[in-house]
């Protein structure tokens, strides 16, 4: 057994502590004979400080496309040649998402924004969107919306949402590679005004994006430190038209080699699946990743591509003897 | 893949990289639809408005009107 699998043991299984950059760094580097230590050790850790439940979750764009920032993995940044166009959701039609997305068991339902931070029409939008969505829904609704004003975090808490996501999406040393409109302080800032508001933070990223092996230690040490209730982690879906759009996509063994890593640094972490896992690591990967660590998914469609049908992460959910949370142990 | 849109005899256009239907190789523009929406029309090749929701998608060209999936 390596030796950083034996120290995870006992500091991260038993005592509940996370393995710092040098740590995740070590499981990072594991050759591919140790993964399946690595991930039921991952698994482990998840089950005795989360617990078995895994929570579900639905997204949908409420303002899609036409974004004034380059974030260049992203196909709705309007300075990049991308074939996706700008368009809102009505009102109607995201209080149905919201049902369609309860039907499933989901408890979570996040309204997500192509914006650099919400004006006063998006936040028009957003209040009338939860009120319709609370009258008529049982689900927990979390935004993502960009940066926030103090104003704007108020005004979101007063709405009911109860989650903010705002990822890092990748490390500090290597963001400007990724954005250069924004800064990853500017990020960290909305992140601390949402934490001091009391609404939940999520927080994760994106793997794949160019970043060394160092650097994605780097963000799980980052992550830590920021320790949000919920870390979504993506997997680089190429996307036509941006700089990033003729990258590789991840090595289906060194994503879960990253979700094993990124549970042992946060081991209390809701850690999410989220975009680009159908293309990294198909069914069986998925699979995989749920006993690795992972104890919560994105079911059905993304923002701007398409997911896995929500009835077979049910089934698969089902056949691992992985219970959905239910909404009251949410609220 | 429900089209309400009845699809023309021939296809002009691909509907993910909006290049000509019938000439160069289009599989990989198949086997990516599979995780995602069409961006152009296949009919005019106008980029279409395309709105994403948890359980599908509906594509709107302004000439050819909806599509949904």
């Amino acid at each position: 057994m390596p030796e950083i699998l034996d120290q995870a043991r006992t500091q991260v299984l038993d005592n509940g502590v996370g393995l710092d950059e040098a740590g995740v760094l070590a499981v990072l580097n594991l050759p591919d004979e140790h993964l399946p230590a690595a991930l039921q050790l991952a698994h482990e850790v998840r089950m005795r400080w989360c617990g078995p439940e895994v929570e579900v979750e639905g997204i949908v764009s409420l303002k899609t496309g036409g974004c004034p920032e380059d974030c260049h993995f992203c196909s709705q940044s309007g300075l990049f040649t991308s074939p996706v166009r700008s368009v809102w959701l009505d009102i109607p039609a995201l209080v149905e998402a919201a049902k369609q997305t309860a039907a499933t068991g989901a408890t979570e339902f996040c309204i997500v924004a192509a914006v650099r931070g919400p004006d006063a029409r998006l936040m028009k939008q957003m209040r009338e969107g939860v009120a319709a969505i609370k009258a008529e829904v049982d689900i927990q609704v979390a935004a993502s919306l960009g940066m926030l004003t103090k104003e704007q975090v108020d005004e979101l808490v007063e709405m009911g949402v109860h989650r903010y996501n705002h990822n890092l999406e990748t490390c500090r040393s290597y963001f400007p590679n990724v954005v250069t409109t924004h800064s990853w302080e500017e990020r960290w800032e909305t992140l601390k005004m949402v934490r001091e508001s009391g609404m939940e933070v999520c927080c994760g990223g994106i793997l794949g994006l160019g970043e060394s092996v160092e650097q994605r230690a780097e963000f799980a040490a980052q992550l830590a430190e920021l320790d949000p209730h919920e870390v979504p982690l993506n997997f680089l879906n190429p996307r036509p038209g941006t700089p990033l759009g003729d990258r590789p996509v991840v090595e289906g063994k060194d994503a879960l080699r990253a979700i094993a890593a990124f549970r042992l640094a946060m081991p209390r972490t809701i850690l999410r699946y989220a975009g680009g896992r159908e293309i990294t690591l198909g069914d069986l990967g998925t699979r995989d990743g749920l006993l690795g660590g992972i104890n919560a998914v994105i079911v059905g469609n993304y923002l701007t591509t398409l997911g896995r049908p929500a009835t077979d992460d049910l089934k698969l959910l089902d056949d691992l003897k992985m219970p959905m949370k239910a909404l009251s142990a949410t609220l | 893949m429900t089209e309400l849109v009845e699809p023309a005899a021939a296809q002009r256009w691909c509907d993910r990289c909006g290049e000509p239907a019938d000439t160069g190789a289009h599989a990989a523009c198949q086997a990516a639809r599979e995780l995602e929406p069409p961006r152009y029309c296949t009919h005019c090749r106008r980029r279409m408005k395309v709105q994403v929701v948890p359980t599908g998608w509906s594509a709107v060209c302004v000439e050819h009107g909806e599509s949904r999936g």
